[in-house]
């Protein structure tokens, strides 16, 4: 119970589960995005614990750096629109949503808990940038330049949605 | 630590983003359990790739979902951004621009 590995996974589990929660109770929506960021860092801690540590790296630099800071832009672009006053009324659709989702998900999480298989024998270069960019860049090339073409097209799709009519 | 701890804990996860997806009508906040449940799936991912680390099949796919989770967000945000302007609100309960 004392090792490094299950300590971080703890304490990052623990981190993970409330900051996704901040994320979804916070009426302010700068708040659900500080949830977001605690959510992101400590994922990237538990990365470390599955021997992904390029994944950890790129998590911080995708999610941290570069999506949470996209929406706290958005935030102070829209300023003070972006609070939504709660729902009122509708407590059979919400309790019904609510209880859907606690039901699948203890259900799911209960039956996938007791399911064991021993880790295997990592190599030394597991999930390193040389190991994982030897597996992207020779077994999912393809893959790989499909990706940075949809990249490309989301940017200019961002652009052509977002860009001001006005004049 | 099994495997298991990390497949329940992903589910967990999962089901916060669901919630938060279902029972907000914050288009921002919607769009962060999105994010929360893309970043659910990437912990399954990793999990099994490190019971099987023979090859790096699930830490490419990882890859490749945050890479399309980036690419959502920022399309995502940018309907946003136009749907604000529209109707000055993002209260997704107002989203009837297709209904009339």
């Amino acid at each position: 119970m004392t090792d490094p590995g299950t300590i971080l996974f703890v304490t990052t589990s623990i981190l993970a589960m409330a900051g996704g929660l901040a994320t979804i109770s916070s009426r302010r929506p700068l708040r659900a995005a500080i949830g977001l960021l605690v959510h992101i860092v400590s994922l990237a801690g538990m990365f470390l614990t599955l021997h992904a540590q390029l994944l950890a790296a790129l998590q911080l630099l995708v999610y941290a750096g570069a999506i949470v800071v996209l929406f706290v832009f958005v935030i102070m672009l829209i300023g003070p629109a972006s609070e939504v006053e709660a729902i009122q009324g509708r407590l059979a659709s919400r309790a019904l949503s609510i209880a859907a989702t606690v039901a699948i998900v203890l259900a799911v999480s209960t039956s996938v808990a007791y399911f064991d298989a021993p880790w295997g024998f990592v190599s030394e270069n597991f999930g390193t940038v040389e190991g994982l960019g030897t597996a992207i860049y020779t077994e999912a090339l393809v893959p790989f330049e499909v990706i940075s073409i949809t990249l490309l097209v989301a940017i200019i799709g961002a652009i052509a949605v977002a860009r001001s009519r006005t004049e | 630590m099994g495997i298991g701890t990390y497949l329940a804990l992903a589910a967990v996860l999962f089901g916060i983003g669901a919630t938060g997806f279902l029972t907000r009508r914050n288009m921002l906040i919607q769009l962060m359990s999105i994010e929360l449940m893309l970043n659910s799936v990437n912990v399954v991912l990793l999990a099994f790739n490190r019971v099987y680390p023979g090859n790096h099949d699930g830490q490419v796919f990882a890859f490749f979902v945050i890479a399309v989770a980036a690419a959502e967000a920022a399309v995502g945000l940018a309907i946003l951004i136009a749907y604000y302007r529209i109707k000055k609100t993002i209260d997704t309960d107002d989203a009837t621009l297709l209904k009339y």
